[in-house]
């Protein structure tokens, strides 16, 4: 299939139901459409043809799990063939159950294993930094996944080490089996992160967040989905 | 004498003046060996996030240096070495310090015999074991200069004098009997133990890649495919490329190592250890009987 118009948000059903089979019903309820679109649509500084770009904006896919969403989103903005979402899963396609850095143009980091993206986005800042460079690292994490120790340590040192080049998006659908009383955003706040919770379904909502002033500090965006 | 530590801390220190790419990635233990610059990070006590750091550090564009005391370097985050290097696919200089059992006297908790051999579950590692501090410094510029994955694995243990950094294994002594392969600070031990046999002493400061042609020839070049290996950490951890090298011959293997069976629950000296593992001159001394027998020198 040849692309011969930009596609828009309106091909997303279509794009996720060649990995699926399903158009109706199951991307409506991918926790991270809304935010991934947001973020490829409006916030981030990239482009397919600039995929080794240094001053590109990068954006970690944490919470690998699930990764139809993605895939739909990369290839609505033209990084991927949309004929390629026809090979998902498939022993020689480049998309997998969880998204590898390595097999597809665009993607940051190889996830799955939770905990990892938080820790590797404050070293792509500090890396970045110190080349001069002042790009956006945004990294997108899971309630359930917060529970890994992990992304404690990484939300005390970048809190800590004042990164305003680094933004967490949170998607929190309450999947998490003991929560967090109190609220995801008050894990941040406390730390020192600049911390706001939106509704993860509203698009102008997370564009505002997401472009919420953090001077010295980094910006935490909870998306609740329920 | 500098400890390899020291040299290790200098070199990097000194790279870090010419190659822009170079930083440093600590968790507090050798916070106050580096100079205080925006390229010596300190991320507390913070494995994970070390590790971790490391390698975005590395999607950046940059050479990392990620360094703490063995276990908090390797075991602990060990599948942030996995993943956020190997799965990633980035390089980096990973460098630890304590070796199997450098402070016994902290006990389990502080002692790493595994490390190389969880290092040798994953692929593209070069791993270095240096047996002399005068070894570090070659062997960090080059891993400083490459784009690969690179453990240095350093210790307070030393042999008496440095050899030169080559890629194989370096040939100390040629005998007859068949070949001892001594790893890193076992080859004073090694020589020691073999002063009166007719063996052929190999020396290795880098085991990954394994020197398997240089194995093969010091075989050739013997009587009997008897080869004895020598390692600082846990026993037999190469064992399987030896005998990988020597597929085609009808060969006689043995490994000495940190034993694997028990955890010793004693503190003393290191050399107290080296005793209760059979890794002083005299355990190896009888290892050497057993193999080769009491065949003096031709």
């Amino acid at each position: 299939m040849t692309v011969t118009r930009e596609m828009g948000f309106a091909d997303i059903p279509e794009l996720y139901g060649r990995m699926t089979g399903d158009e109706k019903h199951e991307w409506a309820a991918a926790s991270t459409l809304p935010v991934l679109w947001v973020l490829y649509d409006r916030v981030l500084d990239v482009a397919p043809d600039r995929v080794d770009d240094p001053s590109r904006d990068r954006f970690l896919l944490s919470k690998g799990h699930g990764p139809m969403a993605y895939y739909a989103v990369l290839a609505a903005k033209g990084f991927l063939d949309p004929s390629l979402l026809d090979t998902w899963t498939k022993w020689d396609s480049p998309l997998g159950l969880h998204p590898d850095r390595v097999l597809v143009p665009g993607v940051e980091i190889g996830s799955g294993s939770l905990g990892h993206g938080l820790p590797i986005a404050v070293g792509t800042v500090l890396g970045l930094g110190l080349q001069g460079g002042d790009q956006r690292v945004v990294v997108l994490i899971g309630d359930g996944e917060l529970d890994e120790g992990s992304n404690h340590e990484a939300i005390a040192l970048a809190g800590r080490l004042g990164l305003d080049r680094l933004t967490v998006v949170v998607v929190d659908n309450g999947s998490g089996t003991h929560g967090w009383p109190g609220g995801v955003a008050a894990r941040f706040a406390v730390e020192g992160w600049e911390a706001t919770t939106v509704d993860g379904r509203d698009q102008d909502a997370l564009h505002e967040a997401l472009l919420t002033p953090h001077v010295g500090t980094p910006l935490a965006v909870v998306a609740e989905v329920r | 004498m500098s400890t390899m530590r020291e040299v290790f801390a200098r070199t990097v220190t000194e790279a870090m003046e010419t190659d822009p790419r170079v930083v440093v990635v600590l968790a507090e233990i050798s916070r106050d060996v580096f100079p205080a610059t925006d390229r010596v990070i300190n991320v507390g006590i913070r494995e994970q996030a070390m590790v971790g750091v490391g390698a975005g550090l590395a999607l950046s564009g940059l050479r990392p240096v990620v360094h703490s005391y063995a276990p908090f370097l390797v075991e602990r985050p060990f599948e942030q070495i996995k993943l956020d290097f190997g799965h990633q696919d980035v390089g980096g200089v990973l460098v630890s310090i304590g070796g199997s059992y450098d402070d016994p006297g902290w006990g389990r908790t502080h002692q790493a015999p595994g490390d190389v051999a969880l290092i040798d579950t994953l692929p593209g590692w070069t791993v270095h074991v240096p047996g002399h501090p005068d070894e570090v410094a070659p062997l960090l510029r080059t891993a400083l200069a490459g784009d690969d994955r690179v453990y240095l694995r350093l210790s307070l243990r030393t042999n008496a004098r440095a050899y030169p950094v080559t890629e194989g294994f370096t040939v100390v002594r040629r005998g007859r009997l068949g070949v001892v392969v001594a790893v890193g600070p076992m080859l004073d031990r090694v020589l020691e133990a073999t002063a009166d046999t007719d063996v052929t002493v190999l020396y290795a400061a880098t085991v990954r890649p394994f020197d398997a042609e240089g194995l093969r020839r010091a075989v050739r070049a013997a009587d009997h495919a008897d080869v004895l290996l020598v390692e600082p950490y846990l026993e037999g951890t190469s064992t399987r490329l030896v005998t990988e090298a020597l597929a085609d011959l009808p060969a006689r293997v043995r490994s000495l190592g940190v034993q694997r069976e028990a955890e010793l629950r004693a503190y003393g000296t290191a050399q107290d250890h080296d005793a209760a593992h059979d890794l002083d001159a005299l355990g190896v001394a009888a290892a050497v009987r057993r193999m080769f027998g009491h065949g003096g020198q031709a």
